[in-house]
């Protein structure tokens, strides 16, 4: 893959964008009509989430038979309470978090220990072995072997979002690792080495000098396990047997029936469960984007 | 890796005399940490995902129906799944979705990207509303759009009396496909134009100067300069989103059920329904199809991107 891009600011200099007319200058002449334009295909974006918030602060009566675009007046609160009631969303969303929490932790443990042990040992053919045979896990997407799974994860008692969180962190593990030890072989191997002669231990040098060195990685390995875990629907609807154990999106599903009797409901129901997702990006879009930048250029 | 090298050196010469401690270095050349870093996820690995996809293979070849016993039949699973008229079906929604997805949310998020990259007004504020749809789950969009598309489109269709839209789309056996299109590309172009975006960043500047000096149009300048340029990053991006359109499930679920009829159902939706009709085995086979459709493609796009001199 391309290398030589590690970090990626989005910050750009005018000398770097298209020109459309006019010789080529330093400073930075607003290209309005581009704006506008650009303006008016974000509605794309905006309209159906503003849709979405319009919809779930009106009562039945207020939606009737018009298209819902209409402005929500009065506010009808209400709507997230009876939501949050009929869903039980604090079980949902711990269940949620639960898995996300494990699968990005696991995810950035298992595949960042993984990838060290095999760049370092790269010399010993059966680390090379070990690496292509993971990288096998590429080609397998889990609709391949969802059905066997499904049996296994009941036969072993994890049927549940533990099952869940440890099949997402093996999913992962290959790309994971992929991305790790691109990153390992930019450090050079001299400064653990010194370490070494300090008297650190194998593990200690990872805990002390590689780990913190893998941090920009960890955090593109975070991103990705923590949108793919929240997001995730086909692998915990079809792993986990009790729905009370379900995560965020499945609960959506199950109650899908119970919401077509009130559109409004199902609505703000909808938009909490979209919230955490949308909060935890606005506060941290710098380094999602750059996170995923990195992760889709190594 | 010196200090590696010459242990091992060391180690194979200590080898030869011992063979005890040459069956140790065959199987743990390494010291023993290194051992513990990796043996547990290799073994995690090959339980969760090897075994299954063995085991799936193996049942793929039985008459399995998901418990008690079975026997071995062959290539009979095989040989009715390529003449099933659903499955058959479920391969031409998911192939055409799945292409037709790939160009449109390329050309979108292209086109996009080079919008946002260039002199544009409030371009950081741009960029956050169009990126957001990333990080919003499928399923939960697709509900949504079920409503906008099925509902408010056909109302405001009659209004203006645009007769296409009238009815809904997404009832329409031949055309629920592009409502399906159009949301997995709703999802899926954030993703595309930041990758685009990291692209364009890594383009010189100098190389457009020199195309204006010599009097190139925007569309050539695009042409010559700029699609050579994010080549890699388009065969990035095709992979990817290929890759997960492919498996589509979250948004034909939401949006369409599958429907109507069987219109829109996916692959991946037709290997699940294996659970629930005992056709067990009969789905692996199907899944084994599936598999090597995948990895046919794989193969097929990693080889085009060597030919073109990409990277991965």
């Amino acid at each position: 893959m391309v290398t030589q891009v590690t970090t990626a600011p989005v910050a750009v200099t005018p000398s770097m964008t298209r020109r459309r007319r006019g010789p080529a200058r330093e400073d930075f002449r607003v290209n309005w009509g581009l704006t506008l334009i650009v303006a008016i295909i974000s509605l794309i974006v905006l309209v159906p989430l503003y849709f979405a918030v319009a919809m779930a602060l009106k009562s039945p009566a207020q939606t009737g038979t018009g298209t819902g675009f209409t402005f929500p007046w009065p506010l009808q609160w209400g709507n997230f309470r009876a939501a949050w009631d009929l869903t039980d969303f604090p079980l949902a969303f711990s269940m949620s978090l639960l898995v996300t929490v494990i699968a990005v932790a696991g995810e950035i443990l298992v595949s960042s220990l993984a990838a060290w042990s095999i760049v370092r040992n790269w010399g010993h053919w059966q680390f090379r072995a070990t690496f292509v045979y993971l990288l096998l896990a590429l080609f397998i997407p889990f609709p391949v072997v969802a059905l066997p799974q499904v049996k296994l994860t009941a036969a072993i008692g994890l049927a549940n979002p533990f099952g869940v969180a440890i099949l997402h962190i093996m999913f992962q593990l290959a790309f994971n690792v992929l991305l790790f030890s691109a990153y390992i072989r930019g450090i050079p191997a001299e400064l653990e080495e010194s370490a070494r002669i300090d008297g650190c231990s194998t593990w200690q040098v990872f805990r002390k000098i590689v780990l913190p060195l893998l941090a920009p990685m960890a955090a593109t390995v975070g991103i990705f396990a923590f949108l793919q875990s929240w997001n995730d629907f086909m692998m915990p609807h079809l792993i986990t047997a009790n729905p009370k154990w379900q995560t965020l999106p499945v609960v959506q599903y199950l109650f899908q029936d119970q919401f077509t009797t009130n559109f409004n409901v199902a609505f703000a129901s909808y938009l909490m469960a979209l919230l955490p997702t949308l909060i935890v990006f606005l506060i941290a879009q710098r380094w999602v984007v750059s996170g995923i930048m990195r992760g889709s250029i190594k | 890796m010196a200090a590696t090298a010459l242990s091992s050196q060391q180690a194979a010469v200590r080898a030869k005399r011992n063979p005890l401690r040459m069956v140790k270095n065959l199987f743990f050349p390494v010291a023993p940490t290194y051992l513990f870093m990796i043996i547990p996820a290799m073994a995690l690995f090959t339980f969760f995902i090897i075994y299954p996809a063995v085991q799936g293979a193996i049942w793929s070849f039985t008459n399995y129906v998901g418990y008690g016993t079975s026997k071995f039949i062959g290539l009979a699973n095989y040989k009715a799944a390529f003449a099933d008229p659903t499955i058959r079906d479920s391969y031409g929604f998911t192939l055409l979705f799945a292409v037709t997805a790939c160009v449109v949310t390329n050309v979108v998020a292209m086109s996009l990207a080079l919008a946002l990259n260039a002199k544009i007004r409030w371009r950081a504020g741009f960029r956050t509303i169009f990126f957001m749809p990333m990080v919003l789950s499928g399923l939960i969009v697709s509900y949504i759009f079920t409503f906008i598309i099925g509902t408010s489109v056909p109302i405001i269709a009659g209004v203006i009396h645009f007769a296409p839209l009238e009815s809904s789309l997404l009832a329409s056996q031949n055309a629920a496909w592009l409502g399906v299109v159009f949301v997995a590309s709703w999802v899926a172009v954030p993703g595309a134009i930041i990758i685009y975006l990291a692209g364009l960043v890594s383009v010189p500047g100098e190389v457009y100067e020199a195309a204006s000096i010599d009097g190139a149009t925007a569309w050539q300048q695009f042409q010559k300069v700029t699609f050579p340029l994010l080549f890699p990053f388009f065969m990035i991006n095709t992979i990817l989103t290929f890759k997960s359109f492919l498996n589509v499930y979250d948004v034909t679920v939401g949006l369409t059920g599958g429907g109507p009829g069987t219109a829109t159902t996916s692959v991946a939706q037709t290997i699940f329904n294996g659970f629930f009709n005992g056709d067990y085995a009969y789905q692996m086979a199907n899944a084994f199809i599936f598999f090597i459709i995948t990895l046919f493609f794989a193969v097929f796009q990693l080889s085009v991107m060597r030919r073109r001199g990409g990277t991965l």
